[in-house]
């Protein structure tokens, strides 16, 4: 075995012991801690992806001296390294670009233990894609549960308060239904391991015993983790989770926290229930139909915000749409258009929430949008990484937003399955999408009724414009450079059954 | 900028909430940005509370209803699948697998551990547990985010004083209860891997000892032992010693090198390889967590 393969486990015992010395260090170094461990963390899966792509299969990666059914087991191909690196690079990028409002947003005594959450996040992250056992996959979601509203609940406003219980109330329901859908799985086949769940479970599945207990796990799970990830009718948890949080929270939560999720679903649908159960048992429907309410429901309540924190966040809701609409339209292309949008989103909307904040700050720390006219121009950095993000989430060439769009599309195409409606939702949640970021594009750069003011320099926001930059370089770069990343991902997807 | 009060809007709120959390109270008396921009506004609150008073009342009347219906639905077809599932206990259950008959027939001789429980969630699936552990921690961390108070729980206020505390009757059962806890509580953990017991019920046991002591006594006695530095530093010493320790075991496993650890006599008190510290160091973090928790909502600070 090569050396590579023991890096996942390398990587999440270093995010555990990080976020345990976190607790004894001052807040500076408690943030250094964190801005290296992200930065190993994502050098380390390019090595994985490196020895992935070299491999061309995936590696279970045995923890302990007992093999896979009596031990606990690690798996990764392709996809999960490639998941892995860019998470850890936006979570760099929303740690040092949100500094500043991290500072200003929580009290100085408590500032080290925001950086021990957001390290256990980081480490429940990585064995959410690395796990290869189900009840392993609870028991970081566990983790990322409580380490998710402590990251909220941190900043100590009414509304954060109020949100957060909102959160952990949602988050607690689709936990618990994912245990009952582990209880149930585990009494119908006697294993908790990936690979033998799905022979078990597709040995039922054609025996036709048991039917009605399996449609219920499956169910169950499914429904807890879109619960947890925010599909459409569950995503009122968002807009205020989002909205109030510090934009760092904000942009962990949307763009990671939430990804995290909908990637074990995927692994889930692949590895446990098997892609012909799942897709004969019409949840995928179910998942197609909230998906597409959600693009044009989510996008229609973003027009009707009247604050920008709360349009992003409503924005969020129709991109999650987006994701569930593609994992229902189909296995192969479908699924490989919903984990590229995974990664655009994941890019885009922490770019998103640190610029506005960055905006909001110039215009006297008002997020009203009529605050906002001309601020583009008192921040011009902020200015531009708004604009870069804005247009990727309504899909314009160049970006990553435009790949996920076609990609969608052309599914659709390719496999000639639910054409019209899947066109149709693109077009009006496009249509929906350019409205409300358009509008608040022409508000941050029209000046008209604002008195000049010298803009704000890039040197005198290092962090904000390190950030910005690297977020707009990886959207702009997977954008234009798509052609790989797409074959990596199909690739990826092939192997991970 | 205008400060815009809202005494119409805060009634509203009392009438959703029954009072219990009134929002207004908790946001930040010297918030870094304008008040006015995170005060707030009626377009901002749920739906419900942006009714009429009648309308919310009557909302809250049929809403036990609705839920209780929705609730009657959703238990319906819970059993229906649970009906549906093998019969509890039958000797043919799918769980009845090679998996766990190899925890059973072989799990002595391959862990070293006599209680088997402890060989499964220390040995055979460690990495659960040590995801376990970390879930623990982090609930911990989280408390102290919530309740830490900025000032560092020195001005407690009176009404936090612990009305028990100075009780003869409590005082004289703890004197001779405690000893006797904490003790069993330690056998508890140190027996973990030789019979039933282990790092996270011994744990628990220590913690409720703690916790009664501290009831009795109150806390100036006991920060001797555990003050803030104490806790954060035992804490994360077990932490590091656990994940270390497992790491170094998994590394060794997956590449099928030999560990330092050995499993020794099956029986013996120093034996099952690492069973016996990582006991140790879970009962240490569920004993710190649970003392930890009792202080934090008692006093605002450990």
């Amino acid at each position: 075995m090569s050396f590579a393969a023991n890096i996942p486990l390398f990587s999440i015992v270093l995010c555990l012991l990080a976020s345990a010395v976190s607790a004894l260090l001052r807040a500076r170094a408690a943030a250094w801690v964190t801005r290296v461990l992200t930065a190993l963390v994502a050098f380390g899966s390019v090595l994985v992806l490196l020895m992935g792509i070299k491999n061309g299969a995936a590696v279970t990666y045995q923890m302990g001296h007992f093999p896979a059914p009596w031990g606990n087991e690690l798996r990764f191909g392709i996809l999960e390294p490639l998941v892995s690196g860019i998470f850890a690079v936006v979570l760099l990028s929303c740690v040092v670009g949100g500094n500043k409002e991290l500072q200003r947003d929580i009290e100085p005594a408590k500032q080290n233990l925001y950086f021990v959450m957001v390290d256990l996040i980081l480490a429940t992250l990585l064995a959410l894609l690395y796990t290869n056992d189900l009840f392993t996959g609870y028991v970081f979601i566990e983790i990322c549960t409580i380490a998710s509203c402590g990251i909220l609940m941190i900043r100590r406003l009414g509304r954060t308060t109020l949100a957060a219980v909102r959160y952990m109330i949602f988050s607690l329901i689709g936990s618990g239904m994912f245990m009952l859908g582990i209880i149930f799985l585990y009494s119908l086949t006697g294993h908790l391991l990936m690979p033998n769940l799905k022979s078990a479970v597709a040995a039922l599945w054609a025996s036709g015993e048991s039917h009605t207990p399996l449609m219920m796990a499956m169910c169950l799970i499914t429904l807890g983790l879109c619960i947890k990830s925010g599909l459409f009718p569950f995503h009122f948890w968002m807009p205020d989770t989002y909205g109030y949080s510090t934009p760092c929270s904000a942009g962990i939560l949307s763009g990671l926290v939430s990804k995290g999720y909908i990637f074990l679903l995927i692994r889930i649908i692949r590895c446990v229930f098997g892609v012909e159960v799942f897709y004969a048992s019409g949840i995928q429907t179910v998942l197609y139909v909230l998906g597409i309410a959600g693009m044009i429901v989510g996008s229609i309540s973003a027009i009707r915000e009247n604050e920008v924190f709360r349009m992003i966040a409503f924005s969020s809701a129709a991109q999650i749409g987006y994701i569930y609409m593609g994992l229902g339209l189909s296995p192969a292309l479908g699924t490989v258009a919903a984990i590229f949008h995974i990664l655009t989103h994941a890019i885009t909307k922490p770019a998103l929430f640190l610029s506005a904040s960055r905006l909001v700050e110039v215009s006297g720390g008002r997020k009203r949008f009529k605050a906002l006219q001309g601020a583009a121009h008192r921040d011009p950095m902020a200015g531009t990484a708004f604009a870069v993000g804005s247009l990727s989430m309504i899909g314009l060439p160049l970006t990553m937003g435009f790949i996920a769009k076609y990609l969608f599309a052309f599914a659709a195409f390719r496999e000639n399955r639910l054409l019209l409606p899947t066109l149709l939702a693109l077009a009006i949640s496009t249509v929906l999408n350019t409205f409300y970021f358009a509008r608040t594009l022409i508000r941050v750069y029209n000046t008209r009724g604002v008195t000049p003011v010298p803009p704000v320099r890039l040197r005198a926001q290092p962090g904000f414009a390190f950030a910005a930059i690297l977020l707009m370089a990886e959207n702009i770069a997977c954008g234009v450079l798509a052609q790989p990343l797409i074959e990596m991902l199909t690739k990826g997807l092939s192997i991970l059954e | 900028m205008k400060k815009q009060t809202k005494p119409k809007l805060s009634e509203r709120l009392r009438t959703w909430d029954a009072g219990s959390f009134d929002l207004t109270e908790a946001i930040d008396p010297d918030p870094p940005v304008p008040v006015t921009e995170y005060d707030l506004r009626a377009e901002d609150l749920p739906p419900l509370a942006r009714l009429g008073d009648r309308q919310v009342r009557g909302f809250r009347r049929i809403y036990p209803w609705l839920a209780a219906i929705l609730a009657a639905v959703l238990v319906t077809i819970l059993l229906s699948a649970v009906l549906d599932l093998p019969p509890y206990g039958a000797a043919e259950n799918p769980p009845h697998n090679e998996v766990m008959e190899r925890y059973v027939a072989r799990g002595l001789a391959e862990t070293g551990a006599v209680n088997t429980v402890s060989g499964v969630i220390l040995d055979y699936r460690a990495f659960d547990t040590l995801g376990e552990s970390h879930v623990l921690y982090t609930a911990a961390t989280a408390v102290l985010v919530l309740l830490l108070s900025a000032s560092g729980g020195r001005d407690e206020p009176p009404s936090v004083r612990r009305i028990m505390e100075g009780d003869p009757i409590l005082r004289n059962t703890a004197r001779v209860v405690v000893p006797i806890v904490l003790l069993f509580g330690v056998y508890v953990i140190l027996n973990g891997h030789l019979g039933p017991g282990g790092g996270f019920a011994g744990g628990a046991i220590l913690g409720g000892g703690l916790i009664l002591y501290v009831i009795a006594f109150g806390f100036e006695p006991m920060e001797k032992l555990i003050s803030g530095r104490v806790y954060r530093r035992g804490i994360t010493a077990a932490l590091c010693f656990y994940s270390g320790a497992k790491c170094y075991s998994f590394f060794c496993g997956a590449n099928h090198l030999e560990t330092i650890f050995q499993n020794g006599t099956p029986g013996a008190i120093l034996s099952a390889g690492l069973i016996l510290p990582l006991n140790i160091a879970v009962g240490l973090i569920v004993a710190l967590t649970m003392y930890g928790f009792y202080s934090m909502f008692q006093r605002g600070r450990i």
